[in-house]
Parts: structure tokens; sequence; C-alpha cells
């Protein structure tokens, strides 16, 4: 009977073998993942630059950010209007984002060679040849500053800037990416292009491209965009977060009619060696969308919040452990504690074998739809690639999930996860502690 | 050179020309609709019933989406949150949503396993039990859910107050999450009837797509749901709109940071274009939805590249429009002045763009670039099954038929530069405007003169 069940299990995750991820490097050195799926005439392309919110120097938070979005603006003598035009008028679309460990630009583009290639042309410029101009950087400015502005109206936004601070006590993972009034006050567009020069280079780079090319065009489209990035510097070395948290409260006045409850402390990172007992082990505890611990106790029995979830989100360095919920006033104690005593509870006495085994099935027969599009596809090669997670993470994912025991997760939070030393951020209508 | 790229795009676009919809219709009366989409091994199952908060009356606003929550509260054969689990212990991924036309319930599975969905989906359609304690508790979620989107969120508040003062008689007029004032008299007893109504196979359709046999799909439904029972045919709400007489202004004063301008225009949907005897002609729609193309479709479009750089009057500007509505809708221009600009500035910029568009024709290349983005984005979105399904559903659902979704490329692409001119000059008057004003005030405790709470905020005395 157990054979018979293991066969069916193997038969099932074969329908759905993960994408053959290909690697190899540029004649500059920068590393490609490529995955070949000719089934739509597309292609998504992504270039990571190791040059996220951390690399901000210490007096000019937000550097990174400005620098990223900036780059769109004005490149190679051209103004965001035709650079904009260039790519809308072949119905490509292209994106900047800028993170904590890193900065993306991404292009999604019909594969046709002669649309791609004139999109690829000016992509090339974008990411080489920025202008930075003076007037662009004011106007930028500005827009950022009305950008904070509109987060001191959320309380969700609030809550989550003054629980970054707390748990990460100096780290640039504490900041806002786009830095502070202050701080964006003193960048010039000499900051900007120092930073170009220093970060977007080939040595700090990788590119993920998914879609409908063979492996020789998709070799020659790595070449050819990056011909123009000088080869810059090894990045410095990345700055370690302190697991050590230190129990706080912090309350917040809003004129708002709930309070909004954030609780947490730093997590895990990619890569860590607690990873799967983790996250197995979370989605048990608040990560399973509509069935999980919190779910249950938080909304199905009690009514207390719409949202009811718990979450690593892991980094470079560690990413925050976090739960939040909102709910009215009056109420406000009491669903903190249960959320903290049905957190604390979980630590103690971890999961029942069914709720393994449930979670188990969850995730590994799932599988199929994490993979189940080219942009989901893209997503996991870019982190697969900038993390350095092995190329067959895809393949070997349900099989971690499988080997995860009881005993492993309840050592993991156990070591891990500490409600004592939660930091918790209340903002609503609260009496602010100042 | 522009004229050429799109004719390439059109050339690619034809020969990958998606799958085909099958439809089937069984004898009780429920509609459905599948697109066979080999491309990953899962299947996407959506149910969508013809009700929303456009069929609710006064008093009883919210209720279709308040019995969306309680569908998941169990039924007679499958106890309180017994569907979620099943559906997670086979790797599914499943939600719900509501709107205006339309509540729609979903499920992502490993393709082999859409008889489970189909089997609870089946059995929630007419079997749901709607306990009292469950009712109770799930009224309060509701409850936080419009105080964490609505109320705290100060241009969710200023949207629902421009909709409801740009409509008079229209239900489009009431909110999708239901008056709070609602929610706290709802009982079981409205979710019943309510229930009893609208949930029945001859008002539903479902959507089925991904790498399954449409005849397959076909045999299961039957098997599944062919022995439910359907309703009394239902008649469709219908109350139309009065004809505006003039501008409507309103000043929306809540505790904010930033100011936000709101311009509603009354616009007709497809569906009042293709009645006889229409005073809308079948391209209309069309031509608006390239009109919104025109305005705020990319960086290139004008309200960025004119209005955001340019004259840096707005931090953003967008507008919206939505063809596929069961009534009449709007054209909506939602905008945040850039620092040191006021709303007045901001509307009279916004009035100039559109004055201009009824003077004088865009230009080709203007035209040619949001042709170029609507026909990639339809090759684009076949990268999602869901998104697929989202369009058949809203289509059907509205009433307009799935048909239509298929052939919205090449209505959009036919459209010309004189007739974005006549849309403009037909629709974007200030006789069938609305303008709404968020007027922020002090967030401070003192100032905003709220106490510690604002008004209407608690409520469960």
């Amino acid at each position: 009977m157990n054979k018979f069940l293991t066969l069916l299990l193997l038969i099932s995750f074969n329908t759905s073998a993960a994408p053959e991820i290909q690697h190899w490097q540029t004649s500059k050195g920068i590393d490609v993942y490529f995955v070949e799926t000719h089934q739509l005439p597309m292609i998504d392309l992504q270039l990571v630059f190791d040059a996220g919110s951390v690399r901000d120097p210490i007096n000019k938070r937000g550097l990174s950010q400005i620098t990223n979005s900036l780059l769109s603006q004005s490149a190679d003598g051209l103004n965001a209007d035709q650079i904009s035009f260039e790519f809308e008028r072949l119905g490509a679309e292209f994106g900047t984002s800028g993170g904590y460990d890193s900065a993306g630009i991404s292009l999604r583009s019909l594969s046709d060679a002669a649309l791609l290639d004139t999109a690829l042309t000016n992509l090339r410029r974008v990411i080489s040849f920025p202008d930075f101009p003076a007037e662009i950087l004011e106007r930028e400015r500005n827009q950022v500053l009305v950008g904070m502005q509109r987060k001191l109206q959320s309380p969700r936004s609030i809550s989550s800037e003054r629980f970054y601070e707390a748990i990460y006590q100096g780290h640039p993972y504490a900041y806002p990416n786009e830095g502070t009034a202050e701080s964006l006050a003193d960048i010039t567009t000499d900051d900007l292009k120092k930073f170009h020069a220093e970060y977007y280079t080939s040595n700090n780079v990788m590119i993920s491209i998914v879609g409908d090319l063979d492996r020789a065009r998709a070799e020659n489209l790595a070449e050819t965009i990056t011909k123009d990035l000088n080869k810059g510097k090894q990045p410095g070395v990345f700055p370690q977060v302190s697991s050590q948290a230190k129990e706080q409260i912090i309350k917040v006045f809003h004129p708002s009619t709930q309070v909004h409850i954030l609780i947490g402390q730093p997590g895990m990172k990619y890569g860590d060696a607690d990873y799967f007992a983790l996250y197995v082990g979370n989605h048990i505890l608040g990560g399973g969308g509509l069935v999980s611990r919190l779910f249950e106790e938080i909304r199905e029995k009690r009514g207390l919040s719409y949202g009811a979830s718990s979450y690593f989100s892991p980094r470079r360095e560690l990413g925050p452990f976090l739960s939040s919920i909102s709910t009215r006033q009056d109420q406000a104690d009491e669903a903190l504690t249960v959320l903290r005593d049905t957190i604390s509870e979980y630590i103690q006495n971890g999961p029942s074998v069914a709720e393994l085994k449930a979670a188990k099935k969850n995730i590994t027969g799932g599988f199929p739809l994490r993979i189940s599009s080219n942009r989901k596809i893209s997503g996991y090669v870019s982190v697969i690639g900038f993390y350095g997670l092995p190329l067959d993470y895809l393949d070997k994912f349900n099989e971690k999930i499988d080997a995860v025991t009881i005993d492993e997760i309840n050592d993991a939070f156990k070591r891990r996860i500490d409600v004592n030393k939660f930091v918790t951020v209340l903002v609503g209508p609260v009496e602010d502690d100042k | 050179m522009v004229k050429f790229i799109l004719a390439l795009i059109f050339f690619l676009f034809s020969s990958i020309a998606g799958a085909q919809v099958h439809e089937f219709v069984l004898k009780n009366g429920l509609k459905l609709l599948v697109k066979e989409d080999d491309r990953a091994p899962i299947v996407v199952s959506q149910i969508w019933y013809k009700v929303g908060s456009s069929y609710e009356t006064d008093g009883t606003t919210g209720v279709s989406h308040v019995l969306e929550h309680m569908m998941f509260q169990g039924t007679r054969k499958h106890g309180e949150g017994e569907f979620s689990r099943i559906i997670a212990e086979n790797g599914g991924s499943e939600n719900a949503f509501t709107g205006s036309d339309y509540t729609a319930y979903f499920q992502t599975l490993e393709k082999s396993r859409l008889p489970i969905s189909f089997e609870l989906e089946a059995d929630r359609m007419r079997n749901i039990t709607l306990p009292q304690e469950a009712f109770e508790k799930e009224i309060e979620v509701v409850k936080e859910e419009r105080r964490l989107r609505t109320d705290d969120n100060p241009n969710s508040y200023l949207r629902e107050v421009a909709n409801a003062t740009a409509f008079q008689t229209s239900p489009y007029r009431q909110p999708i999450i239901g008056w709070m004032a609602d929610l706290e008299s709802m009982d079981v007893a409205d979710l019943r009837s309510w229930y009893k109504k609208w949930y029945a196979p001859n008002n539903a359709t479902l959507v089925v797509v991904g790498d399954i046999e449409a005849d397959d799909v076909y045999k299961l439904a039957r098997k599944y749901f062919g022995r439910l029972k359907g309703e009394v045919a239902l008649p469709p709400s219908h109350r139309p709109e009065v004809e505006q007489q003039g501008i409507k202004r309103v000043i929306v004063k809540r505790p904010a940071e930033i100011a936000r301008l709101t311009m509603a225009y009354k616009t007709p949907a497809l569906k009042s274009a293709l009645q006889d005897n229409s005073s809308v002609e079948k391209w209309e729609p069309y031509a608006l939805e390239m009109l919104s193309g025109i305005l705020s479709g990319g960086s290139s479009a004008r309200f960025a590249s004119r209005l955001v750089r340019g004259e840096e009057v707005a931090t953003g500007v967008n507008s919206s429009y939505n063809l596929a509505g069961r009534l009449d809708g709007l054209f909506v221009i939602s905008a945040t002045p850039a620092q040191g600009k006021s709303i007045e500035e901001l509307e009279q910029a916004i009035r100039a763009q559109i004055n201009e568009l009824k003077s004088s024709e865009v230009a080709e290349e203007e035209l040619q670039r949001v042709k170029a983005q609507v026909v990639s984005s339809d090759v684009y979105e076949k990268d999602s099954a869901f998104y697929q399904g989202m369009i058949l559903g809203t289509f059907e659902t509205v009433g307009l038929g799935w048909e239509y979704a298929e052939e919205y490329v090449e209505q959009i692409s036919a459209i010309t530069a004189e007739q974005v001119q006549e849309v403009t000059k037909k629709y974007l008057n200030d006789n069938v405007a609305t303008i709404a004003v968020l007027e922020p005030i002090s967030m401070d405790r003192e100032s905003s003169g709220q106490g510690a709470v604002l008004p209407g905020a608690n409520s469960n005395e």
C-alpha cells in the first residue's frame, strides 16, 4: 500500500517537472540564468544589481532608490518622453525597482527580433548612459517627498517603518528605502553619478531571461545589453544583522478607527540552514492563507481582524519575521493577547502530526502553481541567481519540504523566535509613549 | 516606422491567436465556458454568480459581500472551514471576490484535482447552512474589513463619496462593502433570502481554464452540477440613473497629509451601445478606452508627460474607464498635486488637457502607441490562466457575453483620432461631471478634533 502511494506521488510530481535553468557567464563574467520556453512569443528580462539601499552612504539614505528611478528619466541625450515612448510604441513594458538588497531593471517584450532588438537598444542606453540632470533630480526629490507625506496618512505604513527601525537598530534595513526628508535634501547629481558608476557595473549584476529565445539569441542578448557597462569593483562587505532583538513596545497615535498591530523580530535569510523548517513551520502558524492557526484563532473563532497571518521575508541578511492584524480600538488589547498567545503556544508545543501532514500536502501539491507562468518562473530565477541558491532549487523543493520533521520545526522555532523579545508596534487611537 | 511596427505586432498577434472558448449549457441553465491552455499542468476554476452590490437596495447594502464571506462557513455536508481545508490539502489556492455586478469564487489546482473543486462548489451553490453564531462573528470581520479598506484610507473614502455623489438613482452609488449602518442592522434572514434568490445554476457561469479537455470538463460539470435545481427565472435589477443636470462638487474633510482630486464623468457601458435605438454608437465605448490610454496608458502618455513632468503640477494622474459594466458607469480621472501646487491649479491643468483633446485630434503616433500596447498586453495576459478566466467571467456575467471579450483587440484597433475627439466632446462635459476633493485636516489628536476615535468608529454597544 505504501509503495503504491509513493509511486502515485512520484507520478504527480513528474507532471510538473521544474523548468530547466541554463547558466553561463558573458565575456565580461556576468552570470546569466535562462529558461527557454516557446509557448508564447514573449520574453521577461531582469537585470539585478547589487545596488539596493543597503549600499546607501550613511548620510545619503535614499540615494540608491532615487538613482534607480532616475535611470529612465534621461539617458544618452534622450529625455523621459523619448525613452518611454521608445518602449511603449513597441508594446514593451519597462520597469525599475529599488529594494534593500538589490536594484532591478525589468523588461517584458514580444520576442520578435525587430521589436525586441529595438527595446534592448533603448534599455542598454538607460542602464549605461543615464544623464542625471539637476532639474530632474529636483522633480524626483519633490515626488519622493510627497510619497513620504502620503505614508504618514497610512497607519499600516507608519507601523512598518517604526517596526523596522526598532528591529534593525542602525543597520541599513532600519531605514526606509527612499531615505528621509533630511537625507534626501543632501543628495546631489554628483552623488547619483558616483553611485551609478560604482554599482551599475558588470561586476555587480546578474541577468535572468525567461521566454521565447534559443540559447544563441539569449547569449547574444546578454552580451549586447551589457557591452557598455564598466567593469567596476566588487562591492563592499554586506553588513550583518544582529539577531539579538530587544523587547520593545511602541505606541503611535493616529486618528484612525482601527489599531494596527505589528509584532515580530529579525527572522531568516536566503540559504538559511533553517529555511525549510521555518518555512513549513510558519505555513502552519500563519502562512497558509485561509487555513492556519492565526487565521483560525483571530478571525474564524473570534472575528477580531480581517487579515491574520505571519510570514518570514528572507533577505540576504536576516529579513523580518512578522505578523500583523488590525482591529477596532476597544478590542485591541484582546487581539494582541490572542496573537501573542497563539505564537507562544506554537513555539512551546509545535505543530501536530496532522497539521504537518496537511501543510506538506498543500505546499507540495501546489508546486505546479508556483511555476505556472513565465512571470512566476522569472521571479524564481532572479532570486536563485541573485542569492546564489542552487540551480536545482526548484527540482529539489518538494523533496526538501517532505523531509522536514516536527522536531526540526520545534527546534528551529525555539532557537530562532522568541515572543519575549518581540518588537510590538501599535498605531491608531492609542496613547503615545512620548 | 511606427506604422510598420504596429503592422508587425498585428501580424504576430494574428499568428498566435489564442485557444478557442468552448461553451456549454447544462439543462438546469448553468453555463460552462472552457479554455484549453496546456502551458502548465494546472487548472483554474471560477464560478461567477450574477449578483453584486448593484443588485442591492437601500438598507441591506453589502449583503452580497457578506454572503461571499459566509460561503466559507459550511454546508450540510461539509462543516465550517472544511471547504478551505480540503482545497489546501490538495495543494490548491482559493479565494473569492465581490464586485458591483458579480460575486465569484475560484480555485487553482493541479489539473487532475478539478473534480474536488466541482464537488465543493456544487455543494455550496445550494446547501450552505448560515449558522447564526458564525454570522455574528463574520459580520465583525466584514466591519473590520470596511474600517481597514475605506474608513482608515482617505483616498478610498474619497472614492466612495465621489461615487455616491455622481450617481443619484443608479445602484452603482452603493459601495461594494456596504454602508456601515447596513452592516450593523444586517441579520441572517437577509442573507438567507439573498442566497435563495441568486445562488442557482441558472444564475451562474462556470469558467475553467487550464490543461484540460473541454469535453471532459463538460462531463464533470454535468456529474457535479447537473442535478442542482434552477430557480424561477430572475429579473435583473435595474433602476436607471436619472439624467444629470449640471456639475456636482463635493468636499471631503478627513485627517490626511495630501490632498486629492477626483473628476468623474458619466459614460455609457458597451451594453448600452448594443441596445436597439441606442443613442450610443457601438464604437464609442472603445473610443473611451482609447482615450484613457492616450491620457494615462504609460509613461509617455499625456498625463505623465505633460502634467507630472512638463508642467510639474501633479505627482500622479490616472484615468480609468471600463466598458464591461452591467450599467452605465464613469470615466474617472484621479490626481495628486505636486508640492506647492493647489487643487485648483491641478484641476485647471487637467481641464486644459481635456479641452485640447476636444479642439484637436490626437497624433497618429499616440494612437498607434496605444494600439501596440493593447495588442501586446493581450499576448502577455495569456501568461496567466487566472486572468484569462477573469475576462471571460466578467464579460459573461455583466450580460455582454464572452464573445465581446474576444473581439476587444480588433475593435480598439479600428478606433480613429477623430472618434477619440468625438467621445471627448460628447462625454467629458461639466453637465455630467462630479468633482470630489479630499481636503486634509490635521492628524494631531487635538486638532483632528476626534478625541481618540473618529465618529462612528466604535460601533458595538
